[in-house]
C-alpha cells in the first residue's frame, strides 16, 4: 500500500484520481499524451442500451469559472462500447475500469449493467440518475429517493461487480436520496453530477444552448460539491466519491476531508488534459507540506468539527 | 496533439476588427494546414480554438477577430508574454482532395487556414485560386499576402465597395477542378450549392475541450456523428447533412 492508495469497494486504487464520465472520452485521447495508466481509474463516457445522437448544437457555453453543457448522453450504445470502445481502451488502459450507465428506464439500467457486467475490464457499474441533460430518463430517477431506490435495487440484481450510485444536486435532500440508495443495496456513491443552469445570449435574446438549460461544472461549483459530499458521507456507511470542481492536489486533500474515498475530475481535462497526471505527481509533495502520512487516513477528517 | 507554452513575438491589429498573432515554441505537433490550436486565456475557464494561418520551423501564425470579451483581452497582450496552447488538433486538409487546380473560397477570418493550404498546395505543384469573400471594403485584409504567392486572388465584398460586387459564389466558376471553403456556415452551403465540385469544407463550433473529449462539437453527417474538434474540423462535402 503506496501513501496515495485507497480502497473502493474492495478493490484497490493506486490513487483516489479518477476522471469523471463524460470528461474523459475513452481514455485514447489522453493516453496521447501521459500514461493514462497513472490514474487510479478512470470513468467512461455514460452508456446507454442504443446509440443516442446526443442533443442539437451549442451544447457548450463558458460560465465565471466553470462551464454549462447540454451534451444529452451522446454515444454508440452498449454493444458498440463493448465490441469496439473496450477493446481499444484495454490497449491504452490495464486497470478495471469504471463503466457510466444511464437510461430512461428501470429496465434499461438495469439491461446495459447485465451487459457490462460479463465485462472483465469493468470493475464498477456507476449508475448515472443524474443527468440533467436529457428528458423522460436521467435526472429524473435521481430527483426521488423511491425511485434512487428501484434503480439501485434493479441493477444490484442483474450485476456481481460493485454498483456506485451518480447523485444529483438538484434536490432538496440529497442525503434522503444517498440513504434510499444505500438501503437498496448501492456499494457507493458518487456525488454530484453538474447543477442545472443557463445563459442567455444578449444579442439575440435566446438561451445560449439549444437545449436551453445545461449542467455547470467547473470550479464554480466546488463547495457545492465538497458540501453535499460532507452531509452525506456522516449520514451513510458506504463510500463516497467526492467530484465537482476539483483541480488541484489541494482540492483532492479538500475532497477526502469532507469524507470522499476517491474523488473524480471533471471539467477540468477539458481545460488541462493533463490535470489528473498533474494531480497525482503534486500530490505527495502538497501531502508533506500539509504532514498528511497517507491519503486513507484523511478521508472524513473534517467530520465532528 | 502536443501541450506547451509559447511565447507572443507579435500581436498587431490588421483591421478595425482582424489582428495577427505570431506564438513561438515547439510547432512539431502542426503537421497539415486546416488543423487548430486551442489557447488558454487567463480569467476564462474554457480555451480558445483558432486555426492555424501558416507556420515555419519555431512559430506559427494566427489571425482572429476581436468579437468579444476573450478575443479583446487576447489583443491587448504583448510580445514576450506567454501562452498555454495546445497544438496540433484537427485533422486539417487533404492536399490532394481538390485536384490540380482548386479554388480557396474564404469568408471573413476563415481565410486564415486557406492560406497555410495555398502554400501547401504550391509546394505540390498545384495552382490554387483564392476567392476571399468580406462584407465591405474597410475589412479586407490579407489579399497582399495571398497574391505575393503568385496566385491568381480574387476579392469579393457583399455591398460592392471592393472587387467583385456580392457573395463568393459570383466568383466561383467551372475551370477549377475542387474546392476548400473555410466560412461562415450559410456560406458554406451556398458554395456547395453553386458547384457540384470535389470539396472540403472547414466547420467552425463552439467547443468544449477542442481534442475529441466531451462531445461538445458534434455533428450529424452521413458517416455518422462526428467531433468537429476530432474528426473535424475539415469535412468532406459529400459527408455534411445540412440542417433544414
Amino acid at each position: 500500500m503506496g501513501r496515495l492508495s485507497v480502497s473502493l469497494c474492495g478493490i484497490g486504487l493506486d490513487n483516489p484520481v479518477i476522471p469523471a464520465s463524460g470528461t474523459f472520452g475513452y481514455g485514447y485521447e489522453f493516453a496521447e499524451l501521459y500514461d493514462i495508466n497513472c490514474l487510479g481509474t478512470f470513468s467512461f463516457k455514460g452508456t446507454t442500451l442504443h446509440s443516442r445522437p446526443g442533443n442539437p448544437l451549442p451544447r457548450i457555453a463558458e460560465t465565471a469559472s466553470g462551464m454549462l453543457n447540454a451534451v444529452g448522453l451522446q454515444n454508440p450504445g452498449v454493444d458498440r462500447v463493448i465490441s469496439e470502445e473496450l477493446p481499444k481502451l484495454a490497449e491504452c488502459f490495464h486497470k478495471p475500469v469504471i463503466a457510466n450507465v444511464s437510461g430512461f428506464s428501470v429496465e434499461e439500467y438495469a439491461e446495459v449493467c447485465r451487459r457490462f457486467d460479463a465485462q472483465p475490464q469493468v470493475g464498477w457499474l456507476e449508475v448515472n440518475v443524474s443527468c440533467p441533460n436529457v428528458h423522460d430518463g436521467g435526472m429524473s430517477f435521481g430527483t426521488e429517493p423511491k425511485a434512487a431506490a428501484e434503480v439501485t435495487r434493479a441493477v444490484r440484481a442483474v450485476t456481481s461487480k460493485p454498483v456506485i450510485m451518480k447523485l444529483s444536486p438538484n434536490v432538496t435532500d440529497i442525503v434522503a436520496v444517498a440513504k434510499a440508495c444505500e438501503d437498496a443495496g448501492a456499494d457507493a456513491l458518487s456525488l454530484i453530477n453538474t447543477l442545472m443552469g443557463m445563459r442567455i445570449d444578449l444579442r439575440t435574446r435566446r438561451p445560449v444552448l439549444a437545449n436551453r438549460t445545461g449542467g455547470l461544472s467547473g470550479p464554480a461549483v466546488f463547495p457545492v460539491a465538497l458540501r453535499m459530499v460532507w452531509q452525506v458521507s456522516q449520514a451513510v456507511r458506504i463510500p463516497v466519491i467526492g467530484l465537482g470542481g476539483i483541480q488541484s492536489a489541494e482540492d483532492v486533500i479538500e475532497m477526502m476531508l469532507a469524507g470522499a474515498s476517491a474523488v473524480q475530475v471533471g471539467a477540468a481535462n477539458l481545460v488541462n488534459p493533463c490535470t489528473c497526471r498533474d494531480i497525482i505527481r503534486a500530490l505527495p509533495g502538497t501531502m508533506d507540506r500539509l504532514q498528511i502520512n497517507t491519503l486513507q487516513e484523511i478521508i472524513g477528517g473534517s467530520h465532528g468539527q | 496533439m502536443k501541450q506547451g507554452q509559447f511565447t507572443i513575438l507579435e500581436n498587431t491589429a490588421l483591421t478595425g476588427r482582424v489582428s495577427r498573432l505570431r506564438l513561438g515554441g515547439d510547432v512539431s505537433a502542426i503537421v497539415r494546414p486546416g488543423q487548430f490550436v486551442d489557447l488558454r486565456l487567463e480569467g476564462f475557464f474554457l480555451r480558445r480554438p483558432f486555426s492555424v494561418c501558416d507556420r515555419d520551423d519555431a512559430s506559427f501564425l494566427l489571425l482572429y477577430e476581436r468579437v468579444g470579451r476573450g478575443t479583446e483581452l487576447l489583443s491587448a497582450l504583448p510580445p514576450g508574454r506567454t501562452l498555454d496552447v495546445l497544438t496540433g488538433l484537427g485533422n486539417g486538409f487533404d492536399p490532394e482532395h481538390g485536384g490540380d487546380a482548386p479554388l480557396l473560397i474564404a469568408g471573413g477570418t476563415g481565410l486564415s487556414p486557406l492560406y497555410g493550404l495555398a502554400k501547401a498546395l504550391l509546394k505540390r505543384g498545384k495552382s490554387p485560386t483564392a476567392i476571399l469573400g468580406f462584407n465591405t471594403a474597410s475589412e479586407v485584409f490579407f489579399e497582399e499576402d495571398f497574391a505575393a504567392l503568385g496566385i491568381e486572388t480574387l476579392v469579393c465584398t457583399a455591398d460592392g465597395s471592393r472587387g467583385l460586387p456580392g457573395f463568393v459564389t459570383a466568383a466561383m466558376d467551372r475551370r477549377h477542378t475542387g474546392f476548400y471553403a473555410c466560412g461562415p456556415e450559410a456560406m458554406l452551403r451556398a458554395v456547395c450549392e453553386t458547384s457540384p465540385m470535389p470539396g472540403e469544407l472547414s466547420f467552425d463550433q463552439r467547443m468544449g475541450c477542442g481534442f475529441g473529449a466531451c462531445m461538445g462539437c458534434t455533428v450529424l453527417t452521413k458517416k455518422g456523428p462526428l467531433r468537429v474538434c476530432r474528426d473535424g474540423p475539415v469535412l468532406d462535402r459529400e459527408d455534411v447533412l445540412w440542417a433544414d
